[in-house]
């Protein structure tokens, strides 16, 4: 009893507790002093290994991300396809379903578009083609999404497992794919598909081969976001994800709001897919997603949802990755200095998340004096 | 039988690989932490591992095997602690959402891996791959000999470095402490229900912290023989430890939380990745869709547990959810 009471006469040095409400600048100020603190400490790590001005490497990285029109246009090419799977994501968050499964979803849309430009190449032409593989990746990609939703309502299996464990079975699906389709025979890789005839190829638009991507993917973002905020499945979606016996009670079917929310989560992603295949890099390989569909996980989170807000996050990881691929070309390192360097961004960013949402207060003497 | 007992041991040494990663991370998770960067935290393991011997073969024309092996074990336990260590003070001190921090962590440490496993050469000023030969020969020598007393039995049980045999001690000794100590008890109650071990007096914040750095560190132990037993002592850039730590993952469920159920499932889950190799008549093709067969089973034990609502195969209750004392 008596140290019970020893410790109760004492405050603790640091009490955390619940903030009701931040004001939006102040919440993207801590926000932007979490990234700037990152980019030091990236920019301390940088100077370790290759000695040298830190500013001037940041200067590279710009270099590398927009230094000339191509790079620029690559860098809103790979920033597209990652905030096309975020988009993807974002109905399924908002559900609170961990839909970890993007990865595998993209793979499948881009194994189907993959087959349509190989097998209707003859038949089909340019426009109308890559209207056959959209759809086509959207259904494969909803097919993926739509197993963990179906056992997730039906039996209430774990999503997050499920969906994982469904990316590994997509990446082997692709490499048999890839093994099916490999040209020239013996290489393991498909190649670039219809090489000459560019057919379901993306058309230049004003003079750019990325123009269509970008419009593809600002379309996916508006209708979205007034999907998710302005119509009635969106209401649904979002009192699934508050509370399912809110929804029951208000006699919302949650489980046909999981499914249908799955399914048009994993056809987006399967559109993304399609738009690697078709608009970026014309052939499929299991690393096609290469990882994005995780990184899409942690835009879609940080975003809060908002289809809006993932545009400049996707902007500054395809930055960060750009750029330090150009780092690491310069001084000879490896790639994979630009996965390090978001990574410990990304924490950054993810744990300044708690000075917005907790109070900290530290023992004051006045307050003690006073009450005591 | 000379093919039965070859896939047995191919088997074995895969399974080892990710047992020690499910035994870890059915250890985190026992104390509500689901923690995803299991492969992050194996490439972690592995990484140090390579990087700690590296500099001591390199600066010692004669390196002692024992020494070689004691830096191997140090460095990935403590590389891997620190993995496991990022990603408690970031879920539990600052309440980031699990699932997000966990691929944030493998984003991180998979460069960080891959890039020291990449340039460590270039900037210790050699050339060519990393290789500590002493060290992967060290850990894959077998402890007991071949004496041939038992015949086809010595190959399949005691071919194999100690590391194999340690995997299965760790599997048993994380169960008895989590089934029959006092302290495995109440690190039950925190992943269950964490408010209420709190009333009860025990330190949730502690708990979960030693939970995930210690079972960080031993999942990190799988990283370590990879790198020295699988690869034999060089870096494997292709990024297959990922693939792993994932599977290990798949491991944890399929065995439903049970570390001795997960020794037999580490196995099984190494036999049916290796089935490919051994069935003949398959084409090139054929072998990928054979190559699915461990994440088809996984699936199937996912839904057939969801589908008992059996009470002691499901997860820890808390498992995934942020603790917060002044929440209800």
């Amino acid at each position: 009893m008596k140290t019970i009471q020893k410790k109760e006469s004492r405050e603790p040095l640091l009490r955390i507790s619940k903030r009701d409400y931040m004001p939006t600048w102040q919440a993207l100020g801590v926000r932007l002093i979490g990234l700037v603190i990152a980019l030091v400490i990236c920019a301390i790590i940088i100077y370790a290994i290759v000695k040298l001005n830190p500013l001037k490497v940041y200067g590279a990285m710009f270099v590398g991300a927009f230094g000339t029109s191509k790079r620029m246009w690559v860098t809103i090419r790979d920033t597209m396809m990652l905030l096309c799977i975020a988009v993807g994501l974002a109905p399924a968050f908002k559900m609170k379903f961990w839909n970890i499964g993007a990865e595998g979803q993209v793979l499948m849309g881009g194994v189907v578009a993959a087959g349509c430009m190989i097998y209707l190449d003859t038949y089909v032409p340019t426009i109308p083609l890559i209207v056959i593989m959209f759809i086509g990746g959207a259904i494969a990609g909803g097919l993926w999404g739509w197993a963990p939703g179906f056992f997730k309502a039906k039996w209430n299996t774990n999503e997050t497992l499920f969906t994982l464990m469904m990316n590994y079975i997509a990446i082997q699906l692709t490499s048999y794919f890839v093994a099916l389709w490999e040209n020239p025979f013996g290489s393991n890789s498909v190649g670039v598909i219809n090489p000459n005839t560019r057919i379901g190829w993306f058309p230049h638009i004003f003079g750019q081969m990325y123009t269509l991507n970008v419009i593809i993917v600002a379309i996916l973002v508006v209708a979205m976001y007034i999907y998710l905020n302005y119509s009635k499945h969106g209401f649904e979606i979002a009192v699934v994800g508050d509370s399912e016996n809110t929804a029951r009670y208000a006699a919302i079917d949650v489980k046909k709001v999981i499914v249908r929310t799955m399914v048009l989560s994993g056809a987006v992603c399967g559109i993304a897919g399609a738009l690697a295949v078709a608009g970026a890099s014309h052939t499929i390989s299991t690393s096609t997603a290469g990882g994005q569909g995780f990184t899409a996980i942690i835009v879609a989170w940080l975003a809060k949802f908002n289809t809006f807000a993932m545009v400049p996050i996707s902007a500054l990881l395809v930055f960060l990755s750009k750029g330090s691929m150009e780092i690491a070309s310069r001084y000879n390192l490896s790639d994979y200095v630009s996965s390090m360097i978001t990574g410990i961004i990304l924490f950054f960013i993810l744990g300044s998340e708690f000075f917005i949402r907790f109070n900290l207060k530290f023992r004051s003497k006045k307050k003690e004096a006073s009450e005591s | 039988m000379t093919q039965i007992i070859s896939l047995f041991q191919a088997a074995v040494v895969f399974g080892t690989v990710i047992l020690f990663g499910a035994v870890g991370e059915i250890l985190t998770e026992k104390a509500g932490n689901l923690n995803l960067g299991v492969p992050g935290i194996m490439y972690l393991g592995g990484i140090a591992s390579l990087i700690g011997v590296f500099f001591y073969e390199m600066n010692n024309p004669n390196p002692i095997p024992a020494v070689c092996l004691l830096i191997a074990l140090v460095c990935a336990l403590v590389a891997a602690a620190i993995g496991g260590l990022i990603f408690s003070f970031l879920t539990i001190t600052l309440r980031t959402n699990q699932n997000v921090t966990g691929l944030a962590l493998n984003i991180f440490a998979g460069g960080f891996a891959n890039f020291f496993g990449g340039s460590l050469n270039k900037l210790a000023g050699g050339v060519g791959q990393i290789s500590v030969a002493t060290t992967s020969a060290a850990v894959r020598k077998t402890i007991m000999g071949s004496n041939n007393w038992a015949g086809p039995f010595d190959d399949m049980l005691l071919s194999y470095g100690f590391m194999v045999y340690l995997a299965i001690i760790c599997a048993i000794g994380i169960k008895w402490f989590i089934n029959r100590t006092s302290i495995g008890l109440n690190l039950r109650a925190v992943g269950e229900n964490p408010a209420t071990a709190d009333a009860a007096g025990i330190n949730v914040t502690k708990y979960k912290y030693l939970a995930t750095c210690i079972g960080g560190a031993i999942s990190g132990l799988g990283g370590l023989y990879y790198v020295m037993d699988y690869m034999k002592g060089t870096w494997d850039s292709a990024g297959a430890i990922e693939g792993l730590g994932w599977l290990a993952l798949a491991l944890v469920i399929f065995a439903s939380w049970k570390p001795l159920r997960a020794i037999w499932g580490a196995y099984l889950f190494g036999a049916l990745s290796w089935a490919y190799f051994y069935i003949p008549g398959l084409t090139r093709r054929s072998m990928e869709l054979f190559k699915m067969l461990p994440y088809v089973a996984t699936l199937i034990v996912l839904v057939v547990v969801a589908m008992q609502r059996s009470r002691e195969n499901q997860p820890p209750a808390g498992l995934g959810l942020p603790y917060f004392r002044e929440e209800r």
